[in-house]
């Protein structure tokens, strides 16, 4: 990818981050770290990767995405509406009495989600019915889904783990949000999951290691997971909580929490800056 | 009159209903059992196994579904309902996905395997999720016919399948109507309204009750959500006195349906018969006669019912 381009997608990438954390501060509830966190790579997926279209939303031969971390949904609304899937201006309505963006995505009400989830590891196992049902109607859209870190402790996680790799479901491509933490802490300590991408290993998978901020490591990641054919690929994305607002970043305790005005406005501002820097650059 | 357990008539039914191409049979290791191995043979291409992981499987079955494949879930009622209740109520019910579960192995008549088996809770659980619709059909040609309406229905069904050979109830030409209850005889003294392999005793109590001059009207109900408001509450508004029975907990099921429907809009006596403790191993025979669940006893409860009337 050229550097013109990559600095393209983090002004659209910071732009999701906006849209996110206005959501959450306006509701004064839901999930900005996770939401920090994947905003790269949602971007990266919808504008360059994924064949969708915000006019055909249910095109039947679109790639589908399914955000099994379905928590982090104020960065998917956030993507969806720069993508043009619904106006920006409806994510500040996030979580409210009368908005079809409720607090986890629901496929019944918001444009351009393939799949309502919130319930940690029913995600991604949906997405393996998807990328199967590709592979019996002999189409060629390929399935993309972020699950978290944590959200490897579902057991049923690994249920999909065996599915994928005996379906050989080489449309299939998920993203590990690893950032390392979990609503209790570190995810070592409150249960561990790791080695990850031995597991994935071991249970068949192609795996990949990448740099959720880096979208050229993650075109590399895309790339290498086209090209495998026969085993379903695991992109194991090394991430930051709560990614380019600093006094989010690392911090279990922004996984749940809605910033309040002053904080809210520092977040914008600093996320303002980097847009500014970004747009100097171009 | 012949013999058959639904679980069979379940294989049966989507080997004949399944030729469109996109309905798609899943089980968890259970497919002897379940019968879908019917379906495996038919139309291996369209059977996914999903190893012992019914978590996992309805949510595939969803995923499946979001693509326009008509996805049929098979395993035991227990590890459907029981065990992936969550991803039943979150992942299809929700997002009202075009998953059939087919469920097999429901209540106590599954006998010697007993209590870890022996689902007795899955109408309670099924029956609290928005737009499900539950089938618990009585015998053979009502348990084909479910799968063909299931078919034809856009949206999530489970339809619950016993593992034990139930008689015929219905005629040869039987009509299925999705959602209506069928009146298997008429009477003017109490309502004995069953559902499963219940309706079948539910007769032969009316032949018992009969013989002492009581006239019962027998009333199955394979749909039980949406359930017939209209045959309940004319049952109630004519006999004044009504039995439920059910393989099933006494919370949450048949006669608990039944009760929500009589007591808004005819209220009058209403027994329930079904359990409220766990199963255990047994022939079906002794666990019908331990539990309750026997022509004789819905007799009896029939009589109680009418002592009640004002």
């Amino acid at each position: 990818m050229d550097a013109k381009r990559a600095t393209e997608l983090a002004i659209i990438a910071n732009r999701v981050r906006e849209h996110a954390l206005e959501g959450v501060y306006t509701a004064q509830a839901g999930h900005p770290g996770g939401s920090l966190s994947i905003a790269d790579v949602l971007t990266y997926l919808y504008f360059e990767v994924m064949n969708v279209d915000p006019k055909n939303p249910q095109n039947p031969d679109r790639d589908r995405f399914v955000l099994s971390k379905g928590h982090t949904a104020p960065a998917l609304y956030g993507t969806l509406a720069e993508r043009g899937f619904f106006p920006v201006e409806d994510c500040k309505t996030f979580r409210s009495i009368n908005s079809y963006l409720q607090g986890h995505p629901d496929m019944k009400k918001v444009p351009g989600v393939d799949m309502s989830t919130g319930s940690l590891g029913q995600g991604v196992c949906v997405a393996g019915g998807m990328a199967l049902a590709a592979k019996l109607d002999r189409k060629d859209y390929r399935v993309y889904s972020i699950l978290g870190d944590g959200e490897l402790e579902e057991g049923q996680v690994w249920e999909q783990a065996m599915f994928a790799p005996h379906y050989k479901l080489d449309n299939l491509t998920i993203f590990i949000d690893n950032n390392g933490l979990q609503i209790d802490g570190d995810i070592t300590k409150v249960m561990n999951p790791t080695p990850i991408d031995k597991k994935f290993e071991a249970f068949g998978w192609n795996v990949v290691i990448a740099d959720a901020h880096d979208y050229n490591d993650l075109e590399r990641a895309v790339n290498e997971a086209k090209a495998c054919k026969g085993k379903p690929t695991a992109v194991i994305m090394k991430s930051v909580k709560g990614k380019n607002v600093s006094f989010m970043e690392n911090q279990a305790a922004w996984h749940g929490t809605a910033p309040n005005e002053e904080q809210y406005n520092m977040a914008i501002a600093e996320l303002e800056d980097r847009i500014s820097e970004l747009e100097a650059s171009l | 009159m012949g013999k058959q357990a639904t679980r069979v008539s379940y294989g049966n039914a989507l080997v004949k209903y399944g030729a469109d191409e996109n309905i798609v049979v899943l089980d968890a290791d259970l497919s002897k059992s379940t019968k879908t191995d019917m379906f495996k043979k038919a139309y291996p291409e369209r059977f996914i196994n999903c190893g012992i992981a019914e978590a996992d499987m309805m949510c595939v079955a969803a995923g499946l579904a979001t693509c326009g494949k008509i996805a049929f879930a098979s395993t035991f009622a227990m590890f459907a309902a029981g065990r992936s209740f969550e991803q039943i109520r979150n992942s299809i019910g929700y997002p009202q996905l075009n998953v059939k579960i087919g469920a097999t192995h429901a209540g106590i008549s599954v006998g010697e395997d007993g209590a870890s088996h022996q689902c007795l809770e899955d109408i309670a659980l099924m029956r609290t999720i928005p737009g499900m619709v539950i089938i618990n059909p009585a015998d053979d040609i009502e348990a084909q016919l479910a799968v063909k309406a299931a078919i034809e229905h856009d949206g999530p069904v489970y339809m619950r399948f016993g593992r034990l050979a139930v008689e015929d109830v219905n005629p040869t030409d039987y009509k299925f109507e999705l959602g209506k209850g069928v009146q298997l005889r008429d009477g003017k003294d109490v309502t004995i309204i069953a559902t499963g392999l219940m309706v079948q005793e539910a007769l032969k109590a009316a032949d018992m009750l009969a013989a002492e001059g009581i006239d019962a009207r027998v009333v199955n109900i394979h749909t039980i959500k949406p359930i017939d408001e209209e045959i309940i509450t004319k049952a109630a508004e004519e006999t004044g006195a009504i039995v439920t029975a059910e393989e099933h907990y006494i919370m949450g099921g048949l006669g608990s349906a039944v009760t929500e429907v009589v007591c808004a809009n005819a209220p009058c006596p209403v027994k329930i018969i079904g359990t409220d403790r766990y199963g255990k191993s047994g022939k079906p025979a002794e666990l019908f006669v331990e539990y309750g669940l026997t022509a004789e006893n819905m007799a009896a409860q029939a009589k109680a019912a009418i002592a009640l009337k004002k």
